[in-house]
């Protein structure tokens, strides 16, 4: 058995800030455990660039900027081991990992950081119907692929789903010499930012069909055609709508979900509404020296807003275990209206400020974001030009709190 | 007539409008109207893509250009950049063409692979 001072999970841009900030703060006993062969997580195979305009203040490509962190993580000699799996944690900080090296170990730390990332909604998932053929991927599955060994998964390439990944996809594939016939999203509003409608999908001609889903997937070893067809505002299939598409490949990008097994199966956690953890605005679960920071907290649509929670989370971190500095005072905060989900879901009643992200459930002009404590108002502020797709980022200060919970809301007027 | 565009400059994606006097409204920053005045006369993209490391089994690793290109010529450069190779190790700023189509820009390693 080993003893550390701090365990990270997790080896990409949270998990690198997390442990980078930890250190700077005082814990110099840390290990950090990275199932990949490689530190830098999902950023690796993430070889366009548009990374770390708020961190660096330059246009970076993804293994740049998990270069910048890596770097940071090796000049303070923060011990890492790569091919390593955690198969369990547990309430009394005890982490059991296993590598070919040194098989199962089992370390008890004094504070263990979750940035376990996310994982990519599955055919399966999103129930897509017809043949069980070949050919249907992950817009992830397919950029390792095609950005880590060279090849391509089609040549003739129906998306579904207008996530960034998979417009970020459909640009590569179009320039490694595939035809991407188009991208269908079943919302009537895309779930990218606008940018990447403009530099991957119109740059390229490629068609964005809204309110258009996949009702059949045809082919007998490997996808034939592709049946798309319209849908209704309650996102039904509108019959008669259907026409056939000949591709060879059906690549999803239908989103991400935190990736929170190992919170799951220790258990006494709290998860919210985006199925990541309930946390207090230090990071921490409600298991005192369990933090988590990252996509396995909430999917972020910014790297840099990763490596700045992971900064916050590694700093909490350290500060428990230096000062064994525990909050037992917590107000619940509580999102309400047009607010699909907030982090944090606590605040420390010693809080002097809160720094929240939340984002809207639909595509909003014009809104409102009021913060109370019972009656009290404690900030109003008008808010333009919402997406689903753009999180949301704001502070409030705190002042003579009650033990009522902090109610969030985003309302019209 | 009025032109618009949407900016791409950072994950904000501003909606701009440039009038027929050239007036540029709707952009939160300076960048904004620097993009929309070069995506009218000269629009550039800066590209990205892969090579082949020729002494690593199934490997690539990733370049891309140190600037942005003219958009007009970014499949004419994937041509060059598959014709590219490199042998292991290599790192992030690593040169592997200067100048490629006569273009000022050089074609540089991303990541590394020791």
């Amino acid at each position: 058995m080993i003893k550390k001072d701090l365990v990270v999970i997790g080896g990409g841009a949270g998990g690198l800030a997390a442990a980078i900030s930890a250190y700077d703060n005082g814990v110099k006993d840390i290990l950090l455990l990275e199932r990949e062969d490689h530190l830098g997580g999902i950023l690796d195979q993430c070889i366009h660039n548009g990374f770390g305009l708020t961190t660096f203040k330059e246009e970076l490509t993804g293994p740049e900027y998990a270069d910048r962190f890596i770097k940071e993580l090796k000049k303070r000699n923060i011990e890492y081991k790569l091919l390593t799996q955690v198969s369990k944690i547990t309430k009394n900080k005890e982490v059991f990992y296993s590598n070919s090296d040194e098989g199962f170990v089992k370390v008890e730390a004094k504070a263990i950081i979750l940035a376990t990332g996310s994982y990519e909604r599955t055919p399966g998932a999103i129930m897509v119907p017809g043949d069980r053929c070949s050919g249907v991927t992950t817009a992830g599955t397919a950029q390792k692929i095609l950005n880590t060994t060279g090849y391509l998964v089609g040549k003739k390439v129906v998306i579904l789903g207008s996530g960034d990944i998979g417009l970020i996809m459909a640009r590569r594939l179009t320039l490694e010499g595939a035809k991407v016939i188009c991208v269908a999203e079943i919302m009537p509003f895309s779930n990218g930012l606008n940018r990447n409608i403009v530099q991957c999908l119109q740059d390229f001609n490629i068609p964005l069909y809204l309110s258009t889903t996949v009702s059949n997937v045809i082919g007998k070893n490997r996808v034939e055609k592709v049946e798309l067809s319209s849908v209704d505002e309650n996102l039904k299939v509108i019959p008669g709508t259907a026409r056939e598409i000949e591709c060879d490949c059906l690549i999803l990008s239908v989103g991400l979900l935190p990736q929170t097994t190992l919170l799951e199966e220790m258990g006494g956690v709290k998860f919210e509404r985006n199925r990541g953890p309930s946390v207090d605005n230090n990071f921490e679960l409600q298991i005192p020296g369990i933090f988590t920071c990252g996509n396995c907290l909430h999917v972020h649509d910014l790297v840099d807003f990763v490596s700045q929670e992971g900064l916050a989370a590694g700093k909490s971190a350290a500060e428990y275990i230096v000062n064994n500095k525990e909050e037992k005072d917590k107000l619940p905060v509580t999102a309400g209206g047009l607010m699909g989900y907030v982090v944090p879901n606590y605040v420390n009643k010693s809080a002097e400020e809160l720094n929240f992200k939340f984002r809207v459930r639909k595509p909003t002009e014009k809104a409102f974001l009021y913060i109370t404590q019972g009656d009290r108002l404690l900030k109003k502020q008008v808010l333009t030009l919402l997406l689903p797709s753009i999180m949301v980022e704001g502070k409030v200060k705190l002042t003579d709190l009650t033990n009522e919970p902090i109610e969030m809301r985003v309302d019209y007027e | 007539m009025n032109k618009e565009f949407t900016c791409i400059v950072c994950p904000r994606g501003c909606h701009i409008t440039v009038d027929e006097q050239n007036n540029v409204s709707g952009n939160f920053c300076p960048r904004g109207k620097n993009y929309v005045l070069k995506e009218m006369s000269a629009p550039e993209r800066t590209l990205t893509s892969s090579i082949r490391i020729t002494n690593r089994k199934n490997c690539v690793v990733s370049v891309k250009t140190s600037k942005p290109i003219p958009k007009g010529k970014i499949f004419e450069m994937m041509e060059v950049v598959n014709s590219l190779h490199a042998e292991a190790p290599v790192h992030v700023g690593d040169v592997v063409l200067h100048n490629p189509l006569g273009i000022d820009t050089d074609i540089v390693i991303t990541k590394n692979i020791l």
